[in-house]
């Protein structure tokens, strides 16, 4: 997949990849100095595209639906460290996206400063891949029926769980992320746990009528699911 | 106050927007709209549908603003690359492809209720650009005008031409840079943008 990904910036810039093509893109830009300065002249290209198709003007009455529909959602808001939240807000879906911004954010960070690089190279990746699902409008929220949080889900069918306050795994163990079609669970991924809000990224994609679950296994994870699941998605 | 933002730069809004200001939303609106709506109805062919693209588009905006970065772009180039996206993944959805899409769109731009100065410098930028694509070779400027109007992706511009991917690849690259070159040395003056007063 790293073969060859440089060619795609132009293709990229022009929104001519395949949905997988252009998740795969922007997880490795943010590794490559060379892809984001091409890219930045190709979209100085792009824009002059834009300007050169304009026509009619858009109706009055589209000015409030943008500003209406913009009211009515909540803001993926990601202060840095040490900055103060201005205003608070309003709904718990709203916390949840926010807190789950810096966790990704937080994340981001934390692969920074790792030492290993193929480490942080895919932790990159997996956060990346979770905050263009976080950032995508299209994405929509399917509640839990065990374990507090939320699974945001993609029209691709790329999936993220943001998770309230589930405790780290215990010594030897890990947290093993399913997902379940037609009632045979595929592993989706490890993770640590202990983050609160949490963003796992689900590995895979899901469709609909799938669940996705997570139950505790050893350390390395299993083929099967060995326990009940602390945490189950309703159906997708 | 409608335009009490009118003096703030595109970046400054997308900053006060990340904040949740909502009258800096409408201000970035009132500065891109009509580039990106335009744009919309050359991709989609459909007025209610790019009136979903943009609407879709600045709602990423709002949602997204904390995680611009100007380093990387302008703020005008940030918001049409996503409302532009917004209307290929529809058009995509849709099948509702341009059967030619190298029939030039010509916009009819008369009488709209735009300021003679915005209207002025708009045909003048479509100009300079459809010039610049004039000068493009034709294999170049037929995947750089599939691709960013009529939606196709680099894949299904490969078998719809019936040339392998990676000929598709180099076109539109090089399409694109020798574009840019054209771009910049047409543009004397720096500015890409008027002035917008209220």
């Amino acid at each position: 997949m790293e073969t060859g990904i440089h060619e795609l910036t132009a293709a990229y810039a022009l929104d001519a990849l395949e949905p997988e093509e252009r998740v795969a893109y922007e997880a490795h830009l943010p590794g490559c100095e060379s892809c984001r300065e091409e890219l930045a002249t190709f979209l100085q290209a792009t824009e002059a595209l834009a300007v050169a198709a304009s026509g009619p003007t858009p109706a009055p009455e589209l000015r409030e639906r943008v500003l209406a529909s913009a009211r009515a959602e909540p803001q993926l808001v990601v202060p840095l460290a040490g900055s103060r939240r201005r205003a608070a807000v309003p709904v718990l879906a709203g916390v949840a996206a926010v807190a789950a911004v810096v966790a990704v954010a937080l994340g981001l960070w934390a692969a920074h400063l790792s030492s290993d690089l193929s480490s942080t190279r895919s932790a990159l990746d997996r956060q990346r891949a979770a905050a263009i699902v976080l950032a995508d409008p299209t994405a929509r929220r399917v509640p839990l029926k065990a374990g507090a949080g939320q699974l945001v889900v993609n029209e691709q069918g790329r999936a993220v769980l943001l998770l309230d306050g589930l405790p780290a795994a215990p010594a030897g163990k890990t947290y093993e992320t399913w997902i379940i079609a037609s009632g045979t669970p595929v592993a989706a991924g490890l993770f640590a746990g202990g983050a609160s809000p949490d963003v796992v990224g689900v590995e895979g994609v899901v469709g609909n009528g799938d669940v996705v679950a997570v139950t505790v296994e050893k350390a390395g994870g299993t083929m099967k699911p060995t326990t009940p699941p602390v945490i189950a998605s309703s159906s997708i | 106050m409608r335009r009490q933002h009118a003096h703030l730069s595109d970046e400054a809004l997308v900053a006060l927007v990340a904040r949740g200001d909502e009258n800096a939303l409408g201000e970035l609106y009132d500065r891109v709209a009509r580039i990106a709506y335009g744009l919309a109805v050359r991709v989609l062919r459909d007025e209610r549908l790019a009136e979903d693209a943009v609407q879709e588009g600045f709602l990423s905006v709002w949602r997204t603003a904390a995680s611009f970065t100007a380093e990387r772009s302008k703020a005008s180039t940030w918001i049409l690359t996503l409302v532009h996206r917004r209307a290929v993944d529809l058009v995509r959805r849709e099948e509702r492809r341009r059967a030619e899409p190298l029939a030039e769109g010509t916009a009819d731009v008369a009488g709209t209720s735009e300021g003679p100065d915005e209207e002025a410098w708009l045909r003048f930028e479509r100009e300079r650009v459809q010039a610049a694509l004039r000068l493009l070779p034709d294999v170049q400027r037929e995947a750089i005008e599939l691709a960013y109007y009529g939606g196709f992706s680099q894949s299904e511009l490969a078998e719809r031409l019936g040339v392998p991917l990676g000929t598709i690849k180099s076109r539109m690259f090089a399409g694109l840079a020798r574009l840019r070159e054209l771009l910049d040395e047409g543009a004397q003056e720096g500015s890409w943008r008027p002035e917008y007063t209220s």
